[in-house]
């Protein structure tokens, strides 16, 4: 799993059948120290994380088991909300 | 598997339910010196690590489910043990 932040989200009326009913957000990878590195990327919801939150998320083949369906092509994918980090 | 260094625990109560229970540590890959040598990451625990261990750590879905014996679970980053010592031979340059 890796650190993220979300940093907004992003609606597709019209999306693929395995995608429907799912949120897409926008979400900005973050490095060690937690600043932005990398351009952000298009995210599954599980867990409802609203604009802002520190998450967890899973790339690749992992990202699509998260979701309920997981025959979809998702490779990434918000696994958990964080809620403290004891090591900053 | 990749040898890593625990940083600290990662509290989340907001998860997935497949990850309920488990203990969450984010690691970051080191090199047998110590120094690191990637970025870090988030990993399930299952042997108790603590902060500033050196641990075995395995980054990949099939094995990492093999180890939670489970399937199709959406994890890849589990902690497999934790290093006591690691003998090298010393390198002759």
């Amino acid at each position: 799993m890796k650190i993220g932040r979300i940093i907004g989200s992003v609606v597709c009326e019209k999306k693929i059948e395995s995608l429907s009913g799912v949120t897409l957000l926008l979400l900005q990878p973050l490095d060690d120290n937690y600043k932005e590195k990398g351009t952000p990327v298009v995210a599954c919801d599980t867990v409802q994380a609203g604009t802002g939150d520190l998450v967890l998320y899973e790339g690749g083949r992992e990202a699509a088991l998260a979701l309920d369906n997981w025959f979809n092509p998702s490779d990434a994918s918000v696994v958990g909300i964080i809620d403290s980090l004891e090591d900053v | 598997m990749i040898l890593a260094q625990v940083i600290g625990p990662v509290v989340s109560t907001m998860k997935i339910n497949q990850l309920d229970g488990y203990k969450l540590l984010r690691v970051r890959a080191v090199n047998p010196d110590g120094s690191f040598s990637g970025p870090s990451i988030v990993a399930v625990d299952t042997v108790q690590a603590g902060k500033g261990d050196t641990v075995v750590v395995i980054d990949e879905g099939g094995s990492a489910g093999v180890m939670l014996e489970v399937t199709g679970q959406p994890i890849r980053t589990v902690i497999a043990g934790i290093v006591d010592r690691i003998d090298t031979e010393e390198r002759v340059q």
